[in-house]
């Protein structure tokens, strides 16, 4: 949770990662899918940020492309004070054991011939002097920690439910100790009942170790559960930026107010009487964004300048920040609990 | 039955196995259940729970082997339809039954266009001409809310969104006028926002059309806002069956209240820690023998352990397979 003077441990600014679209036999660059298109924000030391959106947004783009699974096309990402996407090879796989990754699908992510100890141990051999006995009681420590009965270290990943396996891809990024870890819709692939198990597990080792999450889903629900503030992300780009009650109580942008009251509540009550917000159209090509706001294609509210000009990511109160042309910013807000010095504009994502 | 019309689908006792080299897996352990007129129910489990696997075998679409329908009754307007040929069978799938599934990609056919596809069972089970049913087929397109109808009915599923394409499922499903819709987990391959505009078209249409639904999912959001009765599936068995109000605000089996428990809400207040239920679903190797949910239940006793509690009532529509539940209920009674 973030106290009195919270330490940024990742900064992301102005990200790009673009996807080159090539055509003919001469692989001729025909234009980019545009999956993250300057994409700015932080991330508090010891606290969970959601990063939300409907598939084909970006945002397992962006959890990658942090770690730098991929190159991206431009922009910075600083982690612990190192800008990690100016890196050569050798410092980045100095820095790796810092920042680690939980992938979505647990059966994808584990190799299916290798025992658990083996998958769990693999980081400890390629990034630390342990060997036998020592790297095998870490590998039990790690066990212990997520859950997992160390009689099954010899065990194969298909021998494990889907909520085990994904504990094993959790021991696997614990193994090095890391600060930070990106979480890409860990709980994805999981029934109902197995789900609250594994999100349990996530806030206990954040409480235990001190850990930083960035957490990816489209389950909005879950994401108010466990994230501290939460980035809503449509086609490449972040829509709002709010702590977690803020945006959940008054989402301010269009298009987190479209996206919230989708959402189906269990209550026949509740849902009877719900207004919704129901956008027309699909969601645009990111090879092909419109010009101007990129939600303005299906905004309700959408005025003639929406297609002309780009709205900046702003600060529209403190903390929170929307990139939207009818939210208006700090300046204008009457009332807010900040004082005219509040008024600065944060620049966070304003680009071109 | 409680109140009204004659069911237009009564199950008795569905009982489907699994053969398998390592033995016999119990998915359906006799289900019982019926459907009203107009009604739509909600069919609630995890994966494994059986409710695919319940509907499927209704309706001869599962292979058979491995699968064997081993016991029970399926009248569709009072006339078993479990023993019937197989081309009687097929008269009555997409005719009389319409079927619409989880991922629209891969149950359209990639090389033919929508139109044609839409048009098969028009030509097929209603008889009508090319004419006929290119008309209808645009229609239909009309209906789901595709713009410029006609002119998609040209196009290939891979022209179509996800969304779109779910929409075109259900062009096909109701191109019969069928008596009932089965959709299994119609949106769950869909983006919330997308979901909104199916659920959306789906209340539209039942008003419009009026035909008996069932649809099945994992999502209780979903459940909330659509149905009229929820049956929840534990292990191949029916647990709990109740009008949808009741079932989220009375819910007795300690699967379902756990169950509700353990979702996270979009409002109201947020709680420290999500409610668990410990271990994992059974793979029923044989029929079950004692309420396949004691393992996990934090009610179970003696009896859980050595005798499967058959479903009881428990209020109007409303009943209930726990002998704890059950338990609970005479108390209140006699008190």
């Amino acid at each position: 949770m973030p106290d009195a003077s919270p330490r940024k441990l990742v900064e992301v600014r102005n990200l790009k990662m673009h996807f080159p679209i090539t055509s003919g036999i001469l692989r001729r660059h025909a234009g980019d899918v545009k999956a993250v298109d300057g994409v700015s924000f932080d991330i508090f030391e010891g606290e969970t940020l959601g990063l939300v959106g409907e598939s084909g947004c970006g945002k397992s783009t962006v959890g990658r492309a942090l770690l730098r699974l991929y190159e991206a096309t431009s922009g910075s990402v600083v982690i612990d004070g190192v800008d990690i996407a100016r890196l050569g090879q050798k410092e980045l796989r100095r820095i790796r054991p810092k920042m680690q990754m939980v992938f979505q699908d647990p059966q994808a992510s584990l190799n299916p011939r290798m025992t658990v100890a083996a998958i769990i141990g693999e980081p400890l051999a390629e990034h630390t002097g342990l060997r036998g006995n020592a790297r095998l009681a870490r590998i039990h420590e790690l066990m212990d920690q997520v859950g997992l009965n160390r009689a099954f270290a010899n065990r194969f990943p298909h021998a494990f439910s889907g909520g085990q396996r994904q504990r094993i891809g959790i021991a696997r990024a614990l193994a090095l100790n890391p600060r930070f870890i990106v979480c890409d819709e860990p709980i994805a692939a999981l029934d109902v009942s197995i789900q609250a198990q594994v999100v349990n597990l996530l806030e206990d080792l954040q409480d235990r170790l001190g850990l930083t999450y960035l957490f990816i889903s489209h389950d909005l629900s879950m994401v108010r559960h466990i994230a501290d503030r939460v980035a809503v992300m449509y086609l490449g780009q972040i829509a709002e930026l709010s702590p977690r009650d803020a945006l959940y109580a008054n989402p301010l942008h269009p298009y987190a107010r479209a996206l919230l009251s989708a959402v189906p509540e269990p209550d026949p009550t509740l849902e009877s009487s719900r207004r919704r917000i129901i956008l027309a159209g699909d969601v645009p090509s990111p090879a092909n964004p419109p010009k101007g706001c990129n939600f303005c294609t299906r905004c309700p509210q959408a005025q003639p300048v929406c297609h002309d000009v780009k709205p900046p990511l702003l600060e529209v109160t403190p903390g929170r920040h929307v990139a939207c042309h009818f939210v208006p910013p700090i300046t204008a807000a009457a009332g807010s609990t900040g004082g005219p010095e509040a008024s600065e504009r944060n620049r966070q994502g304003e680009d071109r | 039955m409680p109140d009204g019309a004659e069911p237009v689908l009564d199950v008795r006792g569905l009982k489907t196995v699994f053969r398998t080299r390592e033995g016999d897996v119990h998915a359906v352990n006799s289900v019982s259940f019926h459907l009203r007129p107009g009604e739509l129910l909600g069919v609630v489990g995890e994966s494994g729970s059986g409710k695919s696997v319940t509907m499927m075998s209704l309706i001869g679409l599962l292979p058979s082997p491995p699968a064997q329908v081993q016991a029970g009754q399926v009248l569709l307007d009072g006339k078993d339809i479990l023993h019937v040929g197989n081309t009687q069978l097929q008269s009555i799938r997409g005719a009389r039954i319409g079927f619409i599934f989880q991922d629209p990609m891969t149950s359209l056919n990639p090389v033919f266009t929508v139109g044609n596809q839409i048009m098969e069972p028009l030509r097929r089970h209603m008889g009508l001409t090319k004419a006929q049913a290119q008309a209808r087929a645009a229609e239909l397109l009309d209906l789901v809310g595709i713009p410029d109808a006609k002119k998609r009915l040209s196009g290939y599923p891979h022209q179509f969104s996800g969304g779109m394409r779910q929409r075109v499922m259900i062009a096909m499903a109701l191109a019969c006028d069928p008596r009932v819709l089965i959709a299994d987990e119609p949106t769950t391959a869909l983006d919330v926002t997308i979901q909104a505009q199916i659920l959306e078209l789906v209340r539209d249409l039942r008003r419009k059309l009026g035909m008996a639904i069932i649809w099945i999912t994992h999502d209780l959001g979903v459940i909330a806002g659509i149905a009229d009765r929820v049956m929840v599936m534990y292990a191949g068995q029916v647990v709990e069956q109740a009008p949808v109000k009741e079932l989220f605000t009375r819910p007795r089996h300690p699967y379902t209240r756990a169950l509700l428990k353990t979702i996270p809400r979009l409002g109201g207040p947020r709680g420290d820690r999500l409610q668990v239920i410990e271990g994992q679903p059974p793979i029923l190797m044989a029929a079950p023998a004692a309420c396949p949910f004691a393992p996990r239940c934090a009610h179970a006793f003696g009896r859980c352990l050595h005798e499967n509690p058959q479903r009881r009532p428990v209020g109007l529509g409303h009943d209930v397979a726990c002998h704890w539940a059950a338990g609970e209920t005479a108390g209140e009674i006699h008190a």
